[in-house]
């Protein structure tokens, strides 16, 4: 209500919005299309980070803290998630020699 | 009608029990001595000590039979028409929930009135001489624990059928006993044959069974109680009013009396379920002797003068029983007369015997029926043992064709077989000729061609009896010797545990009818007044007494015809014993009929057995099993292998072919919520 009857920041929630959910559908297809792992994990860092702007976007257009706490909490989280994935894509790379995804099959029927 | 209805009123008024605490032991006991013998036999199979177990079985039921007489003289005491009880525990308690509906109380009630006390001294008296005689027979058998045990379980189902004091507690006794009955005809289960001829008394028993449980669902329909002496109240109350009730549009208390009578033929062996009696001859012969013979085939006597306030109120059911006992009677006296093995000839006469007492049943001479059940249990268990002693001794065999010339070489068999002989044939004294010409002096004078009808046709049985029981005495111990000389070396006297029962038995069926020696020949008719206070109707069917020169003329006609038997046969077969043969020709087809037991297995087995094996095979097996039941199983068992197959083709490996389905989900979810919301 505040943001958009705001002169001089005329930027609203929908904006935000809209730009969270093209980030994510950046990363969706980055995620599907890509073969190279790094890439693959940085398509997910962009997906995280296109929920945090959603998160924190809320936050300020109801003036409440929680969603920015969380947004915190997500980037704590992604930070742990990227050493681990990294050793993960580290150890692959020195048993299979290489990152290429559709080459990692062996739980299949 | 009335009068009889009043007389009831005061006996059913007059009924009072008496509390007592040690009716539970009567059958408690041989269930023991069958739980120690049995874990025997589990834990230990024939090194279980012979001797224990023969001191257990025959002291358990020497013990329950010591109680039987202290009840006994306990009830004497009392006045008529009083009886023992004790409720041991409440069995079945379903208590009426809503208003307007009935309950179902059936306690563990013991009963002990004058009915019972007669039942019981039998069964534990004649019992405990046959166990005795088992631990002789028996001696040689590997499983001889398996099988006392087995005789104990009998003694006591058999007691909790005649102690029952409701309907469900003698259908325990009654199914337990048939459970017995299976397990003691197929006891040498190795042959074949002999465990399809336990099957066969089981299944022909469970059709006779069905007619006995519509019986007890009527009964309570009707009366909404199972207990006897509360049945007795209502039909006593109720008597004038029973025309109201029908089913399928036969009165109710015929409809009621012939289903209970359906049990009883089977149980009792009569047309047309007696096929499996002679068949259970398959068993050991003490088993013959006193399931067979003396006990368990009795109980359906028994179960109808246990409701005799029933079949009175159902004159055709009554008439039904008269014809069928005195049919199975004469029928199976034929086949008797030409049967080759000793056992089978007996067999044979215990279903006709079993018929002379549906006889008495049938025309409400109801003591005279239960004194037959009591002498015939002294005579033909007497019989069976004999016959066993006889086998004993002849190394098995039981061909009376290879028999003959026994009385010197086992003259104590011979001698107490003779006795039974002569009471069987119906000769006075003994005990068969009192209770037999009772039962057709009562047909007699019960009034009407029927009775008249049932009368001569009765009486020709009786001769039948004599001839064919004449033909297996002097086969067996006069003729001379046709037995194979490697058997003839051991033929040997049997040991004193077989011979004393052979002993008491012998007494009894020479004693045994002074119990109820008639009026017309100055006796007491002690037995029937014994029993008096048991009938709701006895003053109204001793009315008709005969006149007394009528019945003097039909008891020297009876004990003519049967010695005029005798003798003919005894001709026959000491001085012309080739002639037999001749005689077997002459008569045709009639003697092919009689040798082939009237074909009546081989109809049965095209009639009945046949049909169901064909419709079983290729209908409820090829069409039902094969293509219906194995259908569903393996049709849903493919059905869940093929839906496997197509899955798990979703199943890549590849973690983007995952992340591909999610973010499908995640489109469908966002797809539901636009177009729905």
């Amino acid at each position: 209500m505040n943001a958009l009857t705001d002169p001089i920041i005329n930027v609203g929630l929908g904006h935000f919005l809209a730009l969270s959910a093209a980030m994510f559908c950046i990363g969706m297809a980055g995620f599907l299309t890509r073969r190279n792992v790094l890439v693959i994990f940085m398509s997910i860092e962009l997906m995280l980070n296109s929920a945090n702007l959603a998160l924190a976007a809320f936050a300020w257009q109801r003036w409440d803290l929680t969603g920015q706490t969380f947004a915190f909490l997500v980037m704590v989280v992604a930070a742990c998630e990227a050493a681990a994935g990294l050793a993960i894509i580290l150890t692959l790379y020195r048993n299979r020699k290489t990152v290429k995804v559709d080459e990692f099959n062996l739980m299949k029927w | 009608m009335h009068e009889a209805a009043a007389h009831g009123a005061e006996a059913a008024m007059t009924l009072t029990g008496v509390e007592t605490g040690y009716l539970i032991l009567i059958p408690l006991l041989p269930l023991i001595g069958f739980a120690i013998n049995g874990l025997g036999w589990l834990f230990a199979r024939e090194r279980w000590s012979r001797p224990v177990v023969n001191t257990i079985a025959v002291a358990t039921v020497a013990g329950s039979f010591v109680l039987s007489v202290k009840a006994f003289f306990d009830l004497a005491g009392l006045e008529q028409g009083a009886y023992l009880v004790q409720n041991v525990f409440t069995w079945i308690d379903i208590s009426p929930k809503l208003e307007g509906m009935s309950g179902l109380i059936a306690p563990f009630k013991l009963v002990f009135d004058r009915l019972t006390a007669v039942m019981c001294l039998v069964v534990t008296g004649v019992g405990g001489l046959i166990h005795l005689y088992s631990t002789g027979y028996m001696a040689h058998d590997k499983a001889f624990a398996r099988f006392f045990a087995y005789l104990n379980l009998f003694t006591f189902a058999m007691l909790t059928l005649v102690m029952g004091g409701n309907i469900i507690l003698l259908f325990v006794g009654w199914e337990g006993v048939g459970l017995c009955s299976y397990l003691l005809i197929g006891f040498w289960y190795e042959d074949p044959e002999k465990a399809s001829a336990g099957k066969k008394a089981f299944v022909v028993n469970r059709i006779g069974d069905f007619g006995f449980l519509v019986g007890i669902f009527g009964i309570l329909w009707l009366t909404h109680t199972l207990d006897f002496h509360e049945m007795q109240e209502w039909f006593h109350l109720n008597a004038a009013d029973l025309a109201k009730y029908s089913f399928v549009g036969i009165p109710i208390a015929t409809f009621i009396a012939l289903s209970l009578f359906v049990g009883a033929t089977g149980k009792s062996a009569q047309i047309p379920l007696y096929v499996w009696l002679p068949d259970a001859m398959a068993g050991p012969t003490p088993v013959s002797a006193l399931i067979h013979a003396a006990t368990m085939v009795t109980a359906g006597v028994y179960m109808i003068g246990r409701l005799n306030f029933i079949f009175i109120n159902a004159p055709t059911a009554m008439m039904v029983v008269a014809g069928i006992g005195v049919a199975t009677a004469l029928f199976s006296a034929t086949i008797g007369l030409t049967q080759n093995d000793i056992k089978k000839v007996l067999a044979y006469s215990t279903v006709s015997q079993l018929g002379f007492m549906f006889i008495a049943m049938g025309v409400g001479a109801f003591a005279a029926g239960i004194f037959h059940l009591v002498t015939h249990a002294f005579f033909k268990a007497l019989l069976f043992l004999g016959a066993g002693s006889v086998i004993h001794g002849m190394s098995g065999e039981q061909d009376m064709r290879k028999m003959g010339g026994l009385k010197d070489k086992m003259p104590k068999t011979f001698w107490t077989m003779t006795m039974a002989w002569i009471a069987i044939c119906g000769i006075a004294p003994f005990a068969g000729f009192v209770s037999k010409d009772e039962i057709l002096w009562k047909a007699f004078s019960a009034g009407g061609g029927f009775g008249k009808l049932v009368y001569v046709v009765g009486l020709a049985a009786a001769v039948l009896t004599a001839t064919y029981m004449t033909r297996l005495m002097y086969l067996t111990f006069f003729t001379p010797s046709r037995i194979d000389h490697e058997v003839e070396r051991h033929v040997h006297e049997s040991p004193w545990n077989m011979t004393v029962p052979l002993m008491a038995l012998a007494t009894l069926s020479v004693f045994g009818g002074f119990l109820n020696w008639p009026a017309a020949l100055g006796g007491g008719a002690h037995f029937e007044r014994w029993l008096a206070p048991i009938w709701v109707s006895t003053s109204g069917h001793a009315a008709h007494h005969g006149i007394a020169a009528v019945e003097y003329g039909l008891m020297g006609l009876s004990v003519g015809v049967a010695l005029a038997a005798i003798l003919l046969t005894r001709n026959l077969y000491l001085n012309h014993m080739a002639k037999t043969g001749e005689i077997a020709e002459r008569a045709g087809w009639f003697y092919q009929a009689s040798l082939n037991k009237y074909w009546v297995d081989e109809i049965y087995s095209a009639m009945v057995v046949e049909p169901i094996k064909t419709i079983s095979w290729f209908f409820l097996f090829r069409v039902v099993d094969v293509n219906i039941v194995d259908g569903i199983a393996n049709g849903i068992g493919n059905l869940t292998k093929r839906l496997a197959e197509a899955g798990k083709r979703l199943q890549t490996g590849v973690a983007q072919t995952y992340a591909l389905y999610m973010a499908l989900g995640l489109l469908a979810v966002l797809a539901y919520f636009f177009s729905f919301r």
